[in-house]
């Protein structure tokens, strides 16, 4: 079996983010770089595959600036296989990323293929399941585990899902798209020697154009602002102050 | 203008969020609901109750007993060509909305815009992203907008006063390609946490699992929901679904209690739009006491005890 994974080059999570005093955009000069955090958690699900046997290639997959060959290199340390780097200035939106990534599973013919459920830079949650759209294919979003029926007569996988209300399962006809949750693994850290192993292995550079997508933009961003603050309030001496602030100041309880 | 709003309903009732998503699907022209479920004809019934909603689309069908996007977005698709018009196609950002919207935006060709929270014009949107340390405006042009609506920022429409007319519908399609297994539904006697008034969560202070019912007998008290922070969802000590935050549920009740949650950023883009906060925390450091509006610097575990007991005082 053959997976494909996602990867996006964010500001680092840990990174307190600052707004650009022109509202064009957010800081990103001088700035810490990560991959997506539900990204790494889709590679390490599909490293896990290729280390349980039941994937026999593993493709890590990245739209962006030359400088997100740095988040595939990260993928191909933790165990990826080779790489794909759709290179380009303009900032993607979900839809033209889902256009490309239809386009490079249209060559590569994977049975699965694993994002993060969202990006932590612009929150969308939607190019897994554009995707799975683009495809026809079914979609396994928010997955907290995923088991694969891959033999004979029988090509499915069985996600469940973090719903709302609790856990709900599917049974999704390979090839899917799936998207990852918190809890579906706890990604590991690539070791030395697999860092320096990732930098022989393969990257294919190919631009939006060369997959035949139109990627230009939907949408504009008129500006980008700070949200509205909150002021520290009061500090109480103790429980009984509270319950007396919250009933007779707030009036809340 | 006209809008289509996706309900969200068990096959039995309309679930709120509905109700916020009819309020933003106003301000943007006539509502038309879509009820899209199997069994579901009580929802349609409150649906056309809920003031302002123009018209009801019903469609009963067992195929939709479960919302498969993979199923009911090619139905929507269908109905946009079908009654044509429709502007804006809303529903709200739960785990429903944010599964079904994107699938059907890349159906139509149209870049979706999530989790708006404003709305200043036919095609121009407010949304957070950063965990909410930014806010964006937004203009679409495409020709139809696709919206998931953050429930929080809108106020929810009257369930009762209206009286549209239900229409009822046909054409629903299994593809085959994906199928409902199985749900587990945490179940409890306590409010939803995405429209409780009042909602406690707990830390990785907390320490454990079962220090949870600590927060949950102040909760019985005060008939609130119980919610936690990312810390304590990865700690293993609640599930998923408890977790408010920026990869969790948004809230915004009346009064958000945190407890041992030192305030990181991802947390505070769920509960920051709550109207009055309390934080209660060891640490006079932690940066939840910079939102808070009241703040009690104690141990949690003496704390929640005192807490307790002065809330038994007051009834």
């Amino acid at each position: 079996m053959k997976v494909l994974v996602a990867v996006k080059r964010v500001v680092d999570f840990n990174v307190k983010i600052r707004v650009k005093s022109d509202a064009t955009g957010v800081e990103a000069a001088n700035v810490k770089m990560s991959m997506n955090p539900f990204d790494e958690i889709a590679v390490e699900e599909g490293v896990r595959m290729r280390e349980n046997g039941s994937a026999d290639e593993l493709i890590a997959v990245s739209l962006g600036t030359v400088a997100s060959q740095e988040t595939i290199r990260t993928a191909l340390a933790m165990g990826a296989d080779r790489g794909i780097l759709v290179e380009t200035d303009l900032g993607l939106e979900p839809l033209a990323i889902a256009k490309c990534l239809a386009a490079i599973a249209a060559k590569e013919n994977p049975d699965l293929i694993i994002l993060g459920k969202q990006a932590i830079d612009g929150d969308n949650n939607q190019t897994g399941q554009m995707l799975a759209a683009l495809l026809g294919w079914g979609q396994g979003t928010f997955a907290s585990n995923i088991s694969l029926a891959d033999g004979p007569g029988e090509n499915k996988a069985e996600v469940v899902r973090e719903v709302d209300g609790g856990l709900e399962t599917v049974s999704l006809k390979l090839p899917c798209v799936v998207t990852t949750d918190l809890r579906l693994n706890e990604p590991r850290y690539a070791s030395l020697p697999n860092i320096m192993k990732a930098k022989k292995k393969t990257i294919d550079v190919m631009t939006p154009e060369d997959l035949g997508v139109d990627v230009s933009p939907r949408t504009e961003i008129l500006k980008i602002e700070e949200p509205s603050g909150r002021e520290a309030g009061t500090i109480v001496a103790d429980a009984a102050e509270l319950v007396e602030k919250l009933h007779s100041e707030a009036k809340v309880i | 203008m006209s809008a289509l709003v996706i309900a969200e309903h068990d096959n039995a009732a309309l679930k709120p969020a509905t109700l916020n998503t009819v309020t933003a699907g106003l301000e943007l022209g006539d509502v038309t609901v879509l009820v899209a479920g199997s069994g579901c004809k009580a929802v349609a019934e409150a649906a056309a109750k809920v003031a302002g909603v123009a018209k009801v689309l019903l469609a009963d069908d067992a195929i939709f007993e479960h919302p498969l996007a993979e199923n009911l977005a090619p139905f929507i698709v269908g109905l946009a060509d079908d009654f044509g018009g429709f502007d804006h196609i809303l529903a709200p950002a739960t785990t429903l909305g944010k599964n079904l919207m994107p699938r059907l935006a890349a159906l139509l060709d149209v870049q979706q815009i999530s989790e708006i929270s404003g709305i200043e014009g036919a095609d121009t949107f407010v949304r957070p992203i950063y965990a909410g340390n930014a806010m964006a405006t937004v203009k679409s042009n495409d020709k139809i907008k696709v919206l998931t609506v953050r429930i929080t920022a809108f106020e929810p429409a009257m369930a009762e006063g209206g009286s549209a007319g239900i229409e009822e519908i046909s054409g629903a399609e299994d593809k085959g390609i994906a199928a409902f297994v199985s749900q587990q539904l945490t179940k409890s006697e306590r409010p939803e946490l995405t429209s409780a008034g009042i909602v406690i969560s707990g830390g990785r202070g907390m320490q454990s699992g079962d220090n949870f019912h600590l927060l949950e007998k102040i909760a019985d008290k005060l008939g609130a929901a119980v919610g936690a922070s990312r810390a304590a969802v990865d700690a293993g000590f609640v599930s998923n679904d408890y977790q408010v935050g920026q990869t969790g549920k948004v809230v915004a009740p009346d009064l958000y209690i945190a407890v041992g949650i030192s305030g990181a950023i991802q947390h505070l883009a769920g509960m920051k739009d709550s109207k009055v906060i309390v934080a209660i925390n060891k640490d006079e450091d932690a940066p939840i006491f910079q939102v808070a509006d009241y703040g009690l610097v104690q141990d949690l575990f003496e704390a929640l005890p005192q807490l307790s007991a002065e809330l038994d005082k007051l009834s």
